[in-house]
């Protein structure tokens, strides 16, 4: 297992790289100029210095080499001597910058993930605890009421954007339901909202609620659906039958036997979707108006701010190969029938 | 080959009484129930303690689902089914849970019936632990002891399933089973999946724990040869009845419904000059489908000897001789000539 797992450690490189040459030939060969959100006011060859001095007039090969030595040279180091306060000697070196805020990228991402995993995070979170239920009951009672219902809101989460439906619970909740009463909740996500006491915590509680909500009906209408096909399965299997008949509580033998074996490709789908945390429910938090990571690349692509796009779509290529090396290691770890050697 | 008959057993240990199981189908846009298929229909018979009964029937014919249904894995349409005297067919869960240390079964598919994410010591240990047979530490030695019984190797407890051959696996399938001391045990088809020569191995193992711990066994299979080795009575079943019911010496030697003939005369013979003799039986037609059965008799539309009355008239399953029951009208006038006249006076 552990030689595996570093051999497919070693095997990312190449690809990380491969990903990174991609993204960034697709960033740069795109129409787009740093300074096309300048005000027109500013005269063309003023526009042509910022450009110089941005360094964007490079050829692609020395912009692309800058990139790797900022993002994998200088910025860990620069981390590194913030984290432990040690001296690495990156004084004097030029950081990964962003074109328009001149600030940092690195330091952007972590001003916005906080958000981003607040927000995202605690909808997946919420979202696998309604599906589990759901799936397994779903699955036990094939057809019944509750699994036509649970297909039923299935079938919505799946289908309705969160586009449609974070607006219609705005609709509902901010606009028609009156400010005064307990059921309205702020359409808009106050980032700079600090918890300090009870009050704050139930403020900061509902505004996440709608945001929360309209994700965790995606996560959950796909998990449970998951869920549900997976118990089916191993419902039917014959050592459901033997746990039967050697007089097991039934209880167990759905708790133990069956979601246990069930909980295989769940996990996988789950771990898959993780990298989707970090990048950002893209529109919901447009939607909603959460300054997360999702809104930061969205910002970044209007305003043809190479560095921040490359390096936040470099971010999310990284977490989704980590991420689908970690589902194959959860699988050998979860399956005793497959093991790497 | 064939083991001395044993003597006549005192009392049934098994008794069923009119089981039937049928499954409804459910069709059309709002899933109602349209019909059922009658995979068992009304079959009654005893096991006697310390016997193998043998049950043979061609595929679908219901054999495997009427030994799901005596253990209660599945709810029981009609009938009872007494177990030591205790009607399991309508004991309430928890009353049957309590009663499953008494009754086991083995599986036909040894690698679909053991969880795969268990250990052999957690498959054997598991009704251990669930019908709190002791301590830790004795139950560890009691999966022991049955994997030596079934002839496993010791140090094969922390395995998972998927790394034992076929024969192995099934093994397992039987230490688990014996591992509360069960008086009955079903196997339902236990040596269908596995090679030939590991076939044997499995059917002495079985003979042997019979021999040793005074086993009952209700034997299905469509291997007649096996049966004919294993069983002390065998059953024969076609289309959710049962069709005959004797000794076995008594079967192999004088079958009497026309369908255990026609089975019977498909056993391969292993001589050639005997084999080129024996007349083969061959059924034309295909069975016809347990959710809408023929009026009559069920072997009607394929019987050799069919007659009118076959069409119209259910034959009654009854004793023509001591031990020998049939279900057909070729034998009812000898045997019962009022229930006959009867029946056709009502149909």
């Amino acid at each position: 297992m552990f030689t595996f797992t570093l051999r497919r450690l070693i095997l990312t490189i190449p690809t990380l790289l491969f990903i990174s040459f991609v993204i960034f030939m697709i960033v740069k060969l795109s129409p787009s100029d740093p300074t096309g959100n300048l005000p027109l006011t500013i005269p063309p060859e003023v526009r042509e210095q910022i450009r110089e001095a941005l360094g964007a007039n490079d050829t692609l090969l020395v912009q692309y080499g800058r990139w790797l030595e900022q993002f994998f040279w200088i910025e860990p180091r620069v981390y590194l001597e913030r984290s432990f306060g040690w001296d690495l000697g990156t004084e004097g070196e030029i950081r990964l910058l962003s074109y328009q805020t001149r600030s940092p990228v690195m330091d952007l991402i972590m001003q916005r993930m906080p958000q981003t995993l607040w927000v995202v995070g605690v909808a997946y979170l919420v979202g696998i605890a309604i599906a589990l239920p759901i799936g397994v009951i779903s699955a036990y009672r094939q057809y019944s009421v509750f699994d036509q219902v649970g297909t039923f809101v299935s079938m919505v989460g799946f289908s309705v954007p969160p586009f449609f439906s974070g607006v219609v619970v705005i609709v509902i909740f901010s606009v028609l339901i009156s400010t005064d009463s307990m059921f309205w909740l702020p359409s808009v996500y106050d980032t700079t909202h600090q918890v300090t006491d009870w009050e704050s915590f139930k403020y900061q509680f509902r505004q996440m609620i709608m945001p929360v909500m309209v994700l965790a009906l995606q996560i959950t209408a796909q998990i449970s659906r998951f869920t549900r096909a997976s118990m089916l399965d191993n419902l039917n299997q014959d050592y459901v039958r033997t746990a039967r008949a050697k007089g097991v509580r039934e209880r167990t033998v759905v708790l133990l036997h069956v979601l246990r074996n069930s909980m295989i490709p769940v996990v996988t789908v789950i771990a898959l979707g993780i990298p989707s945390i970090f990048g950002g429910a893209i529109i919901t938090e447009q939607v909603f108006k959460v300054n997360g990571l999702g809104q930061l690349l969205i910002i970044a692509i209007q305003g043809g701010d190479v560095p921040t796009v490359q390096t936040l779509t470099f971010i999310f290529a990284i977490l989704i190969v980590l991420f689908n090396l970690i589902a194959d290691v959860l699988y050998g770890i979860l399956d005793p029938r497959i093991r790497y050697d | 080959m064939l083991d001395d008959a044993k003597p006549p057993q005192t009392r049934p240990l098994v008794a069923v009484d009119n089981l039937k199981m049928h499954f409804p189908i459910y069709g059309g846009l709002l899933r109602r129930r349209t019909g059922e298929v009658k995979a068992v229909d009304g079959i009654s018979f005893d096991i006697f303690e310390g016997e193998t009964l043998g049950l043979v029937g061609e595929s679908g014919c219901g054999k495997s689902t009427v030994g799901r249904a005596l253990l209660r894995l599945y709810e029981l349409t009609d009938g009872t089914v007494k177990i030591d005297d205790y009607d399991i067919a309508h004991a309430s869960p928890e009353a049957l849970r309590k009663m499953r240390p008494t009754m086991q079964m083995i599986f036909q598919d040894p690698q679909a019936s053991l969880n795969p994410r268990m250990t052999v010591a957690d498959i054997i240990g598991e009704p251990l632990r669930e019908h709190d047979a002791g301590s830790k530490l004795e139950r560890e030695d009691r999966v022991l002891e049955l994997m030596d019984q079934v002839g496993l190797n010791r140090d094969f407890a922390n395995r998972y399933p998927h790394e034992f051959s076929g024969g192995q696996r099934q093994r397992i399938g039987i230490a688990r089973a014996l591992a509360l001391n069960p008086k009955f045990i079903v196997c339902d088809e236990p040596i269908a999946a596995l090679d030939v020569s590991i076939q044997a191995q499995v059917v002495n193992l079985l003979e042997e724990l019979q021999d040793s711990l005074g086993l009952t066994y209700l034997f299905i299979s469509h291997d007649l040869s096996m049966v004919r080795h294993i069983a002390d009575r065998v059953a024969v079943m076609y289309l959710g009845r049962i069709v005959e019911l004797a000794p076995r010496e008594d079967i192999y030697a004088e079958p009497l419904h026309p369908y255990t003939i026609a089975l019977l005369s498909a056993v391969p013979e292993p001589d050639p000059s005997i084999d080129a003799k024996v007349e083969r039986v061959i059924l034309t037609g295909d069975v016809p489908s347990p959710s809408n059965p023929p009026e009559g008799c069920n072997f009607c539309t394929r019987c050799p000897s069919v007659m009118d009355v076959c069409r119209r008239v259910e034959p009654t399953f009854q004793e023509l001789r001591p031990g020998r029951y049939v279900a057909c009208h070729l034998f009812e006038d000898t045997a019962n000539n009022t229930s006959e006249s009867a029946a056709n006076g009502a149909g």
